[in-house]
């Protein structure tokens, strides 16, 4: 008897059935539960109904949103922010959680610390009450952002309601050229499909081109997927996961399990509800001219002419209005104020390295901000003296934390100032109230330091 | 929580896409409990000026929306970041429906964990709808149980989640309904230690 070929989604679904319902809502198991500063109406819920955390083992804290990236403990902004902070560490403590707080070696943000310290793996389920939690599907592991009532709800029971989504795979032949990152294929993909254009999906990336990126690359891809409108982005493990597993903290023995992590690929006949096939040579470096992360464009490109665009004139001229742009100038043409290097989407050690690369030597011409995604990368990057080249180019070199891609922790982008961000949101007021972002790419992100202006990292002479 | 059966009620047209829960809930003020209450804050560098005064030409804003109980919104309503204070901020203004030709897949489920409806319908019947309630009364009813919204003469069928519909109609709680399956729960942690051991995190919790 041949069995009926299965998804890598399936096959971690299948596994984590507790309960199917007839009317197809399906009670889950949850390997991994994060919680960071933002849970607490979770932990308020919990408290309210005088329950307790069913699983400490499986859950744990990170401080990250409004940690401050200066000065430690002393460099906490206000009062407000304070409480915040001390009010996860007193859940962490009363529920007896692992929590990698501020003066913790391994504190960092969420979606860099969780991966770093092995307790992302292969066929798990892993949520978190922040959306860019599809960066942990890197590793093969079904992962989703969760609302308030699902973090008391996984608190209370270690268990989510959740339905089968319709899944999706993305296919990526050839390879990504020089100067183009997992960045620019996130951004591509999601101006291609639209910023909800994904919703009720699960998406699969596959192909030579995903099977080429490292898992830095991969989880800057997963992390965009949410971006998409998608439930989960993953990609199936193969020996790059494996080995970036090997020796981690929290890991298991990784050869006494890597047979059983590889079998998780999908099947050859598996069926998706929606397959889209690109080509990797087609994707040029991006960056975005809008506030939604679909209104992105090849840097050679134009900002567009709501005029050309029936239907959409109005929304798109109010998004021209706040991000101050005119219609039809060049993309090179814009200037900017500054730029920020970090996020859980772009401050791993290979987006300092790629930064780096096209800095060294160089000077800034605006002021910028570089905030490694933990202190084990902070660490990484001094040791190869990234943290010289960042601030001999003019940048500032912080500590970790989610800082300036979430304007809650005191680093924030002033009205009206327009900031090149290796960042995942170009949301209105996302940076700070007023604050114009451009999404883009490590590299893309220190060709504009240089320059001053948007730039095609591929055009720099002598680029490192 | 209390069930949504039928709601009939003032339906402003918010008429703009791409509203994110940035947008509906600034960060800056999500560090309250939920206790004190949202209401002010919604859609907050929307509505206001720099000063924070309410601005006179948004829709929310202008005497004749006042008491709204339904939106109809713009393409991808709700997307973005998974804050559940988005949709506090929504129900303690009083919303208990939002309508758009899309929303952001984590609003809907937090939405319905507050017993707030979010229903799609496609763009054109979003459009045709904005301009019943402008050119009428502005009152829409939302039938759940008959899964249609009526304006007027105007009929439109809608579809959910039959899930999300019976959660919502009986003001059903996740919570109240698992505990009835803890003896599955129970039973799949025993079975699971024993064919996924490598699962457990091997550094144990040390508090």
């Amino acid at each position: 008897m041949t069995e009926a070929p299965l998804t890598l989604f399936e096959k971690v679904w299948n596994r984590h059935v507790v309960v199917a319902r007839e009317d197809g809502a399906c009670l889950l198991w949850i390997d991994r539960h994060f919680v960071h500063e933002g849970s607490f109406h979770g932990f308020d819920a919990l408290r309210a109904r005088g329950g307790r955390v069913a699983r400490p083992d499986l859950t744990f804290g990170i401080a990250d949103h409004y940690v401050p990236t200066r000065g430690g403990e002393a460099g906490i902004a206000d009062a407000e922010i304070a409480r915040m902070i001390t009010q996860l560490r007193g859940n962490a403590r009363e529920h007896g959680l692992r929590h990698f707080d501020l003066a913790d070696p391994g504190q960092g943000i969420v979606h860099v610390v969780g991966p770093e310290q092995g307790l992302i793996l292969p066929g798990t389920t892993v949520v978190c009450g922040d959306s860019h939690t599809t960066t942990n599907g890197a590793f093969g592991a079904i992962a989703f952002g969760i609302g308030a009532s699902e973090v008391a709800h996984v608190l209370m029971t270690q268990t989510l309601w959740q339905r089968p989504p319709r899944l999706m795979r993305i296919t990526v032949r050839g390879r990504l050229g020089a100067g183009v990152s997992a960045k620019d294929l996130a951004l591509h993909i999601i101006a291609t499909v639209g910023s909800n254009g994904a919703a009720g999906f699960a998406v699969e990336y596959a192909g030579p081109a995903i099977g080429a990126l490292s898992m830095e690359g991969r989880m800057t891809l997963c992390n965009m997927t949410i971006e998409a409108g998608a439930r989960s982005g993953m990609v199936a493990p193969d020996a790059v996961t494996v080995e970036f597993l090997r020796g981690r903290p929290y890991a298991p023995d990784v050869d006494a399990v890597a047979a059983e992590w590889l079998a998780l690929a999908t099947d050859a006949g598996a069926h998706f509800a929606r397959e889209l096939h690109l080509d990797a040579a087609e994707v040029a470096p991006m960056v975005t001219w809008g506030t939604a992360p679909e209104e992105a464009a090849p840097i050679g490109g134009l900002v567009p002419d709501p005029a050309d665009m029936p239907g959409r004139a109005a929304h798109v001229q109010a998004v021209l209005d706040y991000m101050g742009l005119l219609p039809g100038m060049a993309l090179q043409d814009i200037t900017i104020d500054q730029v920020f290097i970090g996020s859980c989407t772009n401050s791993r050690i290979e987006d300092l390295r790629a930064a780096a690369a096209v800095l060294a030597g160089r000077r800034a011409r605006v002021p910028g901000l570089v905030s490694p995604g933990s202190m084990q990368v902070k660490a990484q990057a001094e040791a190869e003296g990234l943290d010289r080249i960042f601030t001999e180019a003019g940048l500032e070199w912080a500590g970790s934390g989610c800082s300036m891609c979430v304007a809650m922790n005191g680093d924030r982008v002033a009205a009206g100032r327009r900031c090149a961000s290796t960042t995942n949101r170009n949301f209105r007021g996302r940076q700070g109230a007023g604050a114009r972002t451009h999404l883009m790419s490590p590299a893309m992100v220190a060709a504009a330091a240089v320059t001053g202006h948007l730039t095609d990292v591929r055009m720099l002479e002598g680029r490192g | 929580m209390t069930p949504f059966t039928t709601l009939t009620a003032l339906a402003c047209p918010l008429d703009i896409d791409n509203i994110d829960t940035d947008q509906l809930i600034p960060a800056r003020f999500m560090k309250r409990p939920r206790s004190q209450g949202y209401g002010d804050v919604l859609l907050y560098d929307l509505r206001r000026d720099e000063a924070g005064a309410l601005r006179p030409d948004f829709p929310l804003n202008q005497p004749h929306w006042q008491g709204a109980q339904i939106l109809i919104a713009g393409r991808n309503f709700g997307g973005g970041s998974s804050r559940e204070a988005a949709v506090y901020a929504l129900a303690d203004h009083g919303i208990r429906c939002v309508i758009a030709p899309s929303l952001g897949d984590i609003f809907k489920g937090n939405a319905v964990n507050n017993g707030l409806l979010p229903l799609t319908l496609p763009e054109a019947d979003c459009r045709r709808l904005a301009a019943l309630v402008v050119q009428g009364d502005g009152r829409v009813t939302v039938d759940l149980a008959a899964r249609q919204l009526r304006c007027g003469t105007a009929v439109f069928d809608f579809d959910i989640d039959p899930v999300w519909r019976m959660k919502l109609l009986n003001g059903w709680d996740d919570i109240g309904l698992t505990a009835s399956h803890a003896g599955a729960i129970a039973a799949f942690q025993e079975r699971d230690a024993v064919l996924r051991p490598w699962a457990q995190p091997r550094l144990q919790s040390k508090g």
